[in-house]
C-alpha cells in the first residue's frame, strides 16, 4: 500500500512544483541544494556497516504566494547507498528515495489568527538539542549519523493554528495520526537492547507497532506564551504517545500513551541569555504482566548562553530526568538491576561556536556529558563557505561510555566522522 | 554699500546660527538623519563583499525599520540571497537606554526555530561583511565623547573618542557631516597606534519623500584590503508598519512587506 502511495506522492509533489512554477506563471520562488555526504565508523561495529553514510540528496524548496496565503513544497530526492531498499518510499519513516519535508498552505482566516495545514516542520521549547516540551518528531538516526542538523527534525502532518489575542499567543498543533520519531531501530545505528541484555543492530531491528489509525491515534500539542516582565514565559500541554517505542507488549515494541505538561521561561541576565524549562511526563498506561511501560518522569533544564570573546559563543545547559516510582521499576522482574536506569539521570551540555574568516569558517563543538551515566557524546563540526554557492563541512559523532546500557554509552560502536559538500541555489 | 553691509550681516547671522549649534546638537541631528528618518521605512539592500583578491560574495535582504519609544527601534531583516540564507530572518529590538542590551533573534525556517542570539560585541561583522553590527543599527551616542574639530563650508568634522577605550578596537574616529542635510558622509577610524585603518563612506545621497537618504555606501578595511558595497533600492518611508510585525508571529509568517 505504501509502495503504491509513493509514486502518487512523488508525482503529485513534482506536479505541484510544475504547476506553480510554469503552467500558470504563478508568483513562485524555487531554491534548494545538492548535498553529498560520506562517513565511516571509527571502530568496528559487529552489527553495522563500516560506512555510516554514503548519500547524495537534492532538495527542492518552493514557495508560492497567493493573495490569500502561501503554499510551500519542499522535498528531498535521495540516493542512499546504504539503504536496504531504495524503491520503497515511506513518507513516515523517511525511507526510500524521496522524503517529503513540507507541503502546506499558510493563511490568515481572521486578523488574529494564522493557520498552516499540511506537512510541516514544527519546533518549540527553549533547550538546545535537549527537548522537554517539544514532542514533535525527531530523526535520531540522521542526528547520530551526522546529516545536517536540520534533519534532526522530522516532518509532522498537522493542522497548526495560532491565535493572537491581547493576553498572549496561543498555538495548537493537531496531528490526526501519530508522527513518531524516526527512532533508533538498529538498522543503521546499533543500540542497547534490554530484552537481549546486549548491544544489538541489524541482528535485532525493532519493527514497532505503528500508531497509524487516523483520528484515533491523534496527537495534540498546545502552547501559550507571552512576555512576563522582560522575559518570555510559556506553558505547554501534550496529549499523545511516547515518541520512540519504549513500551513492550505481547506483539513487541509499541508507543504507549503519554501526556506532558510543562512550562518555560527565557530572557536576558546581564549580557547573557538564560532559559529554564520543566515538563512532567505522565505515562498514561500501566505496566502489567503482559506489557511494560515507562514510568512517569520529571524533566528539567536550565541554560546559559553568552559571547565569551569576539566571535566565540558558549552555551551551557544542565538537564535531568527524574524517574517517578523508581522502586516499582526496580521491582519489575523484567528489569535487570545490573543494567537498570538510574532514578536520576543528569546531563550537562556545552556548546562552543567560533566564527572565523569573515564568518565563512565556523568551528563548533557540542558536548553532552552525563556524570550519572558516566558517558558522553561529542559533536565537533567545521563548516567552510567557499563562496555563495559551495560549502564544505566535516563533522564527527563520538560516543564514549563506561557501560553498554547507558544512554550515550550504548552508541559507542557508532562513533563516526563525515565529510560533506553542498551546492545551494 | 548698504547691500554689502546687509550681506555681511546676513553671513554673520547665518554663521552665528551655525556657531550656536553645539557639538551635541550636531551629532544628535546626524544620528536622527542617518538612522531615524520617518516613523518607519523599508529598503531592499544589496551587499557586495569584496576581498582583496577581488572575489565577491553577495547578500540580498529586505530591511524593515520602525522607530519605537524613547529612541529604541525595531529591525526586521529578511534574507533572499545567498541561497543558504534564503528565508532566514534577523530580528533586532535596539535599545538606547544605558545598561540595556539589544534583543536579537534568528529565524531558521528549515528547523522552524526562533533562536535567541546572546548579546555580543557590536563591532562584530554583520553577516560576514566589512560592516559591523553597529554601522547598521547605529552606535550609541553616549559611548563616545564628541568634539567639533573643524567646520568647512559644507561639513562639520567631529572627532569621537570612546568613553571606554577597551570596549572597541579603535582609539578614535572622525565623522564628516554635511551641513545642509546633517547626513554623516565619511567616517575614518584610527587604531591604537593612530593609524587610519577603516573608512565608511556614504557615496550616494538621494532625497526620498523629503528625507535625504544614503542610497550607496562603502566600507573599506585598509588592513585586510577588503571592502563592502551597500546599495539601497525601493526605499519607502512612513509605510504604516504595525509593531507586531517585529514579533514571533511574523517570523513564522514573513509579511508581504518583505517577501514581495
Amino acid at each position: 500500500m505504501r509502495n503504491l502511495n509513493f509514486k502518487f506522492q512523488v508525482s503529485s509533489f513534482l506536479g505541484a512544483l510544475l504547476l506553480v512554477t510554469g503552467v500558470y506563471a504563478l508568483d513562485t520562488e524555487l531554491h534548494g541544494f545538492v548535498d553529498g555526504r560520506a562517513g565511516v565508523r571509527t571502530q568496528n561495529d559487529p552489527y553495522e556497516d563500516d560506512r555510516s553514510l554514503t548519500e547524495l540528496r537534492l532538495q527542492l524548496d518552493s514557495k508560492t504566494y497567493f493573495d490569500w496565503g502561501d503554499f510551500s513544497a519542499r522535498g528531498d530526492f535521495v540516493y542512499d547507498d546504504l539503504a536496504t531498499d531504495q524503491e520503497k518510499v515511506d513518507l513516515e519513516t523517511g525511507e526510500g528515495f524521496f522524503d517529503l519535508r513540507e507541503l502546506n498552505l499558510l493563511f490568515t482566516p481572521v486578523d488574529w489568527s494564522d493557520v498552516k495545514i499540511g506537512r510541516q516542520i514544527l519546533t518549540w521549547g527553549t533547550g538546545d538539542l535537549l527537548f522537554i516540551n517539544d514532542l514533535f518528531p525527531k530523526d535520531w538516526n540522521s542526528f547520530l549519523l551526522g546529516r545536517d542538523e536540520e534533519y534532526l527534525k522530522a516532518p509532522s502532518d498537522a493542522i497548526y493554528a495560532s491565535f493572537y489575542p491581547s493576553i498572549g499567543s496561543f498555538d495548537v498543533a493537531y496531528m490526526p495520526r501519530m508522527d513518531a520519531d524516526r527512532y533508533i531501530d538498529g538498522s543503521r545505528v546499533s543500540y542497547w537492547n534490554p530484552m537481549m541484555q546486549s548491544i544489538a543492530g541489524q541482528n535485532a531491528v525493532i519493527d514497532a507497532q505503528r500508531r497509524d489509525e487516523w483520528f484515533s491515534d491523534y496527537e495534540l500539542s498546545a502552547r501559550f506564551y507571552r512576555p512576563v516582565l522582560s522575559w518570555e514565559g510559556a506553558l505547554y500541554g501534550y496529549s499523545g504517545f511516547w515518541k520512540s517505542p519504549e513500551g513492550m507488549n505481547p506483539d513487541g515494541a509499541y508507543f504507549p500513551r503519554l501526556n506532558v505538561y510543562g512550562a518555560s521561561a527565557q530572557g536576558a541576565i546581564g549580557s547573557a541569555l538564560a532559559n529554564v524549562e520543566i515538563g512532567y511526563y505522565d505515562s498514561r498506561e500501566q505496566s502489567s504482566a503482559t506489557q511494560f511501560v515507562p514510568n512517569d518522569q520529571l524533566r528539567f533544564l536550565v541554560g546559559y548562553d553568552r559571547e565569551v570573546a569576539k566571535n566565540l559563543t558558549a552555551g551551557l545547559q544542565y538537564y535531568f530526568e527524574w524517574m517517578q516510582d523508581y522502586d516499582d521499576y526496580l521491582d519489575d522482574p523484567r528489569v535487570n538491576p545490573d543494567t537498570a536506569r538510574d532514578e536520576l539521570r543528569n546531563v550537562l551540555t556545552l556548546r562552543l561556536t567560533q566564527m572565523l574568516m569573515n564568518q565563512n569558517l565556523m568551528l563548533g563543538l557540542f558536548t553532552f556529558w552525563s556524570p550519572t551515566d558516566n558517558d558522553a557524546y561529542f559533536r565537533p563540526v567545521a563548516t567552510y563557505k567557499v563562496n555563495d554557492h559551495w560549502m564544505v563541512t566535516a563533522n564527527g559523532n563520538i560516543f564514549v561510555g563506561e557501560h553498554d546500557y547507558t544512554f550515550f554509552g550504548q552508541f559507542r560502536y557508532n562513533s563516526n566522522v563525515n565529510l560533506g559538500v553542498r551546492y545551494s541555489f | 554699500m548698504k547691500i554689502l553691509v546687509a550681506a555681511t550681516a546676513l553671513v554673520a547671522t547665518v554663521s552665528g546660527v551655525y556657531a550656536q549649534l553645539s557639538v551635541d546638537e550636531i551629532v544628535n541631528k546626524a544620528n536622527e538623519a542617518a538612522y531615524y528618518a520617518g516613523k518607519d521605512g523599508r529598503a531592499e539592500v544589496e551587499m557586495k563583499i569584496i576581498d582583496k583578491s577581488g572575489s565577491t560574495r553577495t547578500r540580498e535582504f529586505t530591511l524593515l525599520r520602525m522607530n519605537a519609544k524613547g529612541g529604541s527601534q525595531k529591525f526586521y531583516v529578511y534574507f533572499k540571497k545567498p541561497a543558504d540564507l534564503y528565508k532566514q530572518v534577523f530580528l533586532v529590538w535596539k535599545e538606547v537606554d544605558e545598561g540595556k542590551d539589544d534583543s536579537r533573534w534568528m529565524w531558521l525556517p528549515a528547523l522552524n526555530l526562533k533562536r535567541s542570539i546572546a548579546p555580543g560585541d557590536k563591532r562584530t561583522s554583520f553577516v560576514g561583511s566589512d560592516f559591523v553590527y553597529e554601522d547598521v543599527s547605529g552606535r550609541n551616542l553616549k559611548e563616545d565623547k564628541h568634539e567639533l574639530v573643524e567646520t568647512t563650508d559644507t561639513q562639520y568634522v567631529i572627532k569621537n573618542t570612546p568613553v571606554d577605550p577597551d570596549s572597541v578596537e579603535f582609539s578614535y574616529y572622525t565623522v564628516r557631516i554635511d551641513k545642509d542635510t546633517f547626513l554623516p558622509r565619511k567616517a575614518e577610524y584610527y587604531d591604537k597606534n593612530g593609524k587610519l585603518y577603516r573608512i565608511v563612506e556614504g557615496t550616494k545621497v538621494e532625497t526620498i519623500q523629503g528625507y535625504p537618504t544614503v542610497t550607496e555606501s562603502v566600507v573599506k578595511d585598509l588592513n585586510t584590503g577588503g571592502s563592502t558595497l551597500n546599495t539601497f533600492k525601493n526605499i519607502k518611508y512612513d509605510i504604516g508598519l504595525k509593531e507586531n510585525i517585529f514579533t514571533e508571529r511574523f517570523l513564522r509568517r514573513p509579511p508581504r512587506e518583505v517577501t514581495r
